[in-house]
């Protein structure tokens, strides 16, 4: 995608077919921000980390965003950071994050024929491509025709009314989508949630610990999650460490404290003796 | 960014600025971001002190206006800490990447009229584009970046949790802050914000589009991270937030990008609401209220009460809990924002296609709305009376916990009878309870 989109803004720079000369500004911008391109698509492609892939990725938007502000398409320019940078990039950024892509996928193709469809889409898309910037090349009705009302406006015209079919088409495709993804997430409550008062209730009710439990041991030379805080009487508070930690063996002896605690089921924790 | 290079020429009086008159106005707009960034942290401290009857910073300079300079150094100087497990050149870049933007926005923010810069007649205003609102949006999805990147990079489990929220949050805002826009552009007939400016010079689009702007400065709250809608730092579950690990310059880097977008968002809220430079009322009776310099004063003091509102909600509304605040967003704001718009597009269609008076509109609109609830409430009165002829006592359906020889969860409606015998003192002592005798 990203390769496909600096081709066309190099076609574009470089071919200007309509004879209007690139001026000196656009020149500097274009030989300063299209190697940055190049190489943070190469670097999308090569980089180890899903994130860094991402963001480089995220880079090339940005650069041809700019190409579009040069280029007399204020709007598509700052489209294309509101929505392919700010929104489709951050939507990836999360996933990748939350998911992680650590989690090695399985290669079993669980859709039959994908490869094959996978390729006619490519090519068809080519296909699309080329020709639509072929025919720009071949015969185009030049900028200041294109943006003789404002360029905001002449999109606008033409969006919603010579191609309002195909932007109306796209929107149900996109509804579609949404309302698909709604469905698949939608999770039937058969009961309902409790709210923030019954919880609560249920908190204290339960009679187990109802505020948070109280932290690890604050020392001279030990500040961390395992070692237990000390009581007032000497004693380490058990419920200070994670039970986890404690499970895995690794509680350190707090300073002072008689009592090391070696296993889980040495604790009493309160609400136990019920 | 350049001017000359960025300014197109459909906005009128742009782009013919020598080069030290873009460089004049651009180091401007920097010194005017960080003096205001200095003074908000100040008049934060000292107004929220004043809020909860305390005096607050009153020792660096005449009424601690130094302190914000004092504690700036103070940042600067301490030691400047990468984690072990941090991605180093994800770590350095993110407050680069928060900061950053913040400061470019304001390029499109008009301060004034025409004035005379050197005998040069000039916009105060950096450059103009014919898509500056949008600009601004985009700008500020940047920004978001820094945030997410920072909490990633860290890390760290409440740096992850903090940025994923924060970048959550003012994604969902973002939606409808751009819906509140939409009304504004139908209005003033352009996304320029020296020509939303001019366009409001009959009226501020405060008053004739009020939902837009309530919307609007709701959020704008939640898009800067700020009380109430301050989630993302919440201290009392995710530590800092996305900034825990950061110390020094670029902990202060966050700082600065937060206070800055605090002046952004108050700016363009002027600009589009309040008449951006334009004179207040009685003011403007005065013919050179809108000339020369005074408009500068005008929007200043418009910006500045702006900030004072950011500062008086984090000094009385306590934080709302995150669902609160999705629900919020998505299911108050951004439907009341879709209907709002429908209709202003409706009655602006109305108006310009069909030379529809808008006094007419709302007197048509107003009578069939007036038919359609008298008839809703009749319909009512004839369903009420149906019902009560044949009111037929429902009984709730029986729960049968292995209908169809399977053991089935209840149907919405059905309760799930109380468990009797065997786990009845577990199911008293509630959930925890259950899992420590599960463990055992």
């Amino acid at each position: 995608m990203t390769i496909s989109g600096s081709t066309l803004v190099a076609l574009a720079a470089a071919g200007t077919p309509t004879g209007t000369a690139t001026g000196t500004g656009e020149a500097v911008l274009f030989w300063l921000l299209a190697p940055i391109a190049v190489l943070a698509s190469l670097g999308m492609l090569f980089s180890k980390k899903a994130v860094h892939s991402a963001l480089l990725l995220a880079l090339t938007m940005l650069c041809l965003a700019a190409f579009y502000l040069a280029q007399d398409a204020p709007f598509l320019g700052v489209v294309q950071v509101v929505v392919y940078t700010g929104a489709v990039m951050m939507l990836f950024l999360f996933v990748l994050m939350l998911v992680g892509v650590d989690s090695s996928d399985s290669l079993v193709e669980t859709l039959r024929g994908q490869r094959i469809a996978a390729i006619v889409a490519a090519l068809g898309f080519g296909a699309l491509l080329v020709f639509s910037i072929g025919d720009v090349v071949v015969s185009n009705a030049g900028l200041a025709t294109a943006n003789a009302d404002g360029n905001v406006q002449g999109l606008a015209a033409l969006i919603f009314s010579r191609y309002v079919f195909a932007f109306e088409v796209t929107s149900a495709l996109l509804i579609t989508a949404a309302l698909g993804a709604m469905v698949l997430a939608h999770r039937e409550r058969i009961e309902r949630p409790l709210n923030q008062r019954q919880l609560s209730e249920q908190r204290f009710r339960g009679g187990v610990h109802p505020a948070p439990l109280p932290g690890p041991g604050v020392y001279a030379r030990h500040n961390a999650v395992d070692t237990p805080a000390l009581l007032p009487d000497g004693q380490p508070a058990d419920v200070s460490v994670s039970r986890v930690l404690l499970a895995r063996g690794d509680v350190r002896k707090a300073p002072g404290a008689d009592v090391v605690v070696r296993d889980a089921s040495e604790i009493e924790r309160p609400g136990d003796d019920q | 960014m350049n001017g000359t290079l960025l300014a197109s020429p459909e906005v009128s009086g742009f782009g013919g600025d020598p080069w030290w008159l873009v460089v004049i106005k651009a180091v401007a707009i920097f010194v005017f971001l960080v003096v205001m960034t200095l003074f908000a942290i100040w008049a934060e401290r000292r107004v929220v002190g004043r809020m909860q009857q305390r005096i607050g910073p009153n020792r660096v300079g005449p009424f601690g206006l130094l302190q914000s300079l004092a504690d700036g150094i103070k940042l600067a100087l301490k030691e400047d800490i990468v984690p072990k497990a941090a991605d180093k050149a994800v770590f350095i870049l993110a407050p680069i990447i928060a900061a950053t933007p913040a400061f470019l926005s304001f390029a499109v923010i008009p301060f004034g009229p025409e004035v005379s810069i050197f005998g040069h007649q000039t916009r105060l205003q950096l450059t103009d584009l014919p898509v500056a609102v949008l600009y601004v949006l985009a700008v500020a999805s940047v920004g978001i970046y820094g945030i997410v990147l920072a909490g990633w990079s860290s890390g760290s489990t409440y740096p992850l949790l903090g940025g994923l929220r924060s970048s959550a949050q003012m994604i969902s805002y973002e939606v409808a802050m751009g819906l509140s826009f939409v009304g504004v552009f139908l209005y003033a007939g352009s996304m320029s914000t020296s020509e939303i400016v001019n366009a409001q010079a009959h009226g501020w689009y405060a008053v004739l589009l009020a939902p837009s702007f309530v919307i609007y400065v709701i959020a704008m709250i939640g898009e800067t991270n700020r009380a109430p809608f301050d989630l993302p730092e919440a201290e009392g579950e995710l530590v800092g937030g996305f900034h825990t690990e950061y110390s020094s310059l670029k902990f202060a880097l966050f700082f600065l990008a937060e206070y800055i977008n605090m002046v952004t968002v108050s700016a363009l809220a002027t600009t589009l609401f309040l008449g951006g430079w334009r004179a207040p009322w009685p003011v403007s009776l005065w013919d050179g209220a809108n000339q020369g310099w005074w408009p500068v004063l005008w929007f200043v003091a418009k910006l500045l009460m702006f900030l004072f509102v950011f500062i008086w909600l984090r000094g009385t509304l306590p934080r709302l809990r995150y669902d609160q605040f999705m629900k919020l967003g998505w299911k108050v704001l951004i439907p009341a924002a879709l209907g709002w718009l429908l209709l202003v597009a409706t009655v602006r269609a109305l108006n310009t296609e069909y030379n529809f008076d808008t006094r007419e509109i709302a007197l048509y609109g107003g009578i069939a709305a007036a038919a359609l609830i008298a008839v809703t409430f009749v319909w009512d009165l004839i369903a009420a009376r149906r019902d009560e002829e044949s009111a037929v006592e429902h009984e709730p359906e029986e729960f049968d916990a292995m209908a169809g020889g399977h053991p089935v969860p209840p149907m919405p409606g059905q309760s799930k009878p109380a468990l009797t015998g065997v786990g009845a003192t577990t199911t008293a002592a509630g959930p925890d309870h259950t899992a420590t005798e599960d463990d055992r």
